[in-house]
């Protein structure tokens, strides 16, 4: 397990020294979107527009943070569980996006894009907003603002600690639960 | 009759919704800090320090432990002898939710199921009422987050599965849920009743103490064998190995229709949000 400070927009060469395991600290800007702003922006891609952000070399944070209160740039804002964007991981890893991160299981449509395209799929711990949140210094709505907690943002990131589940070579690092051994 | 305000519980409501979202429960950090000692991977113990780190932090700086605040779910005992006065108890707590989510700056996560539109304030809340002996109003709230509770499952066993056939869904379900719930997570099950109340009473043990033993020492047994099994499938805190994929397993058994055997899986993530008051 090695570790690594990483900026965006992430490179083709930042991606391949990864490895399931490896802890990443990523620094610069990175786009929250989660279920419905993944939708939004499959609707922008169908229709031949823009998308409300650059998508080569990005980070998708899937997560919806909590209200900021005064004197805070971001409310609480750990990840949200990563499955329910695998519908639409591979075509934005088509089209540029190097990484993604949540938390939890990824299809096997995702793992086969992050090879094909070079990209990454990052853990941070679920649960733990609060202190993630410290590593997010600034956090600007720049579309979608009628969708609340679900809306993008921009969010510049310093030192955010991250852990490499699903590498561009195949690693995983998630453990496949022992059934046998639980119902013997 | 004795008379609650209608104040009182509007204020209670609001408090709890605070107060559970911003501190962890002391027998959650207790459970940690054992999970912390006996684990030996150095990945799990990461995610456990991380995780009580979270909590201290969330307590000095009232952000919420986590950034989904859950959907408002209530489990509400109304004493026969008393009555609350100047307004309906179900709006009263609706209002309360309002107020706490709005003032704690709690993510409102309650939207409509199809246009995914998003209420605006936390609200409705999920309520289930009973009706008790006494004079008290006892209001039992619960963060339930939408990662864990996507989780959970109910299904209806032949009665010739028995013991056996509640142990294996309970724990494939678990095994297949991995990383997703935010584990470790506490799991609550309903065996009996009818379908739907199945899933009622797996979800009210959830409000029980992570350190309790069930008074009924079959039923204790029957917890113990069932933690026992799921801790046995090493997925570990935040699935990525260890001996802590649950903190505990909290079983409500009730009876049922001789044709049935009703069974639901409730999965609450390690926070394990929850707060009771009694006016």
């Amino acid at each position: 397990m090695a570790e690594y400070k990483l900026n965006t927009p992430l490179t083709d060469e930042d991606i391949e020294q990864l490895k399931a395991g490896d802890v990443v600290f990523l620094t610069g800007t990175i786009h929250s979107a989660r279920d419905a702003a993944h939708k939004k922006l499959m609707e922008l891609l169908d229709a031949g527009k823009e998308l409300p952000f650059d998508l080569q070399g990005s980070a998708i944070y899937y997560v919806g943070p909590s209200p900021a209160p005064p004197g805070r740039p971001i409310g609480s804002a750990g990840p949200t569980t990563s499955y329910r964007m695998d519908t639409y991981a591979p075509r934005l890893h088509s089209l540029g996006m190097k990484a993604s991160i949540g938390k939890g299981k990824r299809s096997d449509e995702v793992k086969a894009a992050m090879k094909e395209h070079k990209g990454v799929y990052f853990g941070a711990t679920g649960g733990a907003g609060a202190l993630l949140s410290n590593s997010i210094v600034e956090s600007t709505v720049i579309a979608f603002d009628e969708l609340g907690p679900e809306a993008i943002r921009a969010m510049k990131v310093k030192d955010f600690p991250l852990l490499v589940i699903n590498d561009c070579h195949g690693g995983e690092l998630y453990v496949k639960p022992d059934l046998d051994a639980a119902l013997q | 009759m004795r008379e609650i305000q209608a104040a009182d519980v509007v204020e209670a409501v609001a408090k709890m919704c605070i107060k559970a979202n911003t501190e962890l429960p002391q027998d959650v950090r207790n459970k940690f800090e054992q999970a912390m000692e006996e684990e030996t991977s150095p990945s799990a113990k990461e995610v456990l320090r991380q995780l009580l780190e979270n909590a201290d932090l969330s307590k000095e700086t009232k952000l919420p432990l986590c950034q989904d605040c859950g959907l408002a779910v209530f489990y509400i005992e109304v004493g026969d002898d008393c009555k609350v006065v100047g307004g309906n108890l179900r709006e009263l707590i609706n209002e309360g939710v309002r107020k706490g989510y709005d003032e704690g700056f709690l993510r409102k996560s309650a939207c409509d199921p199809l246009t995914r539109a998003n209420t605006g304030d936390g609200t409705p809340a999920v309520i289930h009422f009973d009706m008790v002996p006494g004079d008290k109003l006892k209001i039992a709230y619960m963060a339930k987050g939408g990662g864990a509770e996507n989780m959970s499952r109910v299904t209806m066993l032949a009665p010739a599965q028995g013991w056996e056939g509640i142990k294996k869904f309970v724990v494939e379900r678990v095994a297949e849920a991995g990383p997703n719930p935010c584990p470790p997570t506490v799991i609550g099950v309903g065996i009996g009743g009818t379908f739907e109340h199945a899933a009622k009473i797996a979800k009210k043990g959830l409000l029980r103490k992570l350190d309790d033993t069930n008074p009924d020492p079959e039923i204790a047994a029957k917890e113990k064998e069932l933690e026992e099994a799921i801790n046995k499938l090493g997925i570990g805190p935040m699935g990525l190995g260890g001996k802590t994929t649950v903190l505990g397993v909290k079983l409500t058994m009730e009876p049922c229709h001789l044709a049935s055997l009703p069974l639901a899986v409730n999965v609450q993530c390690h926070s394990q949000r929850h707060e009771e008051v009694e006016l």
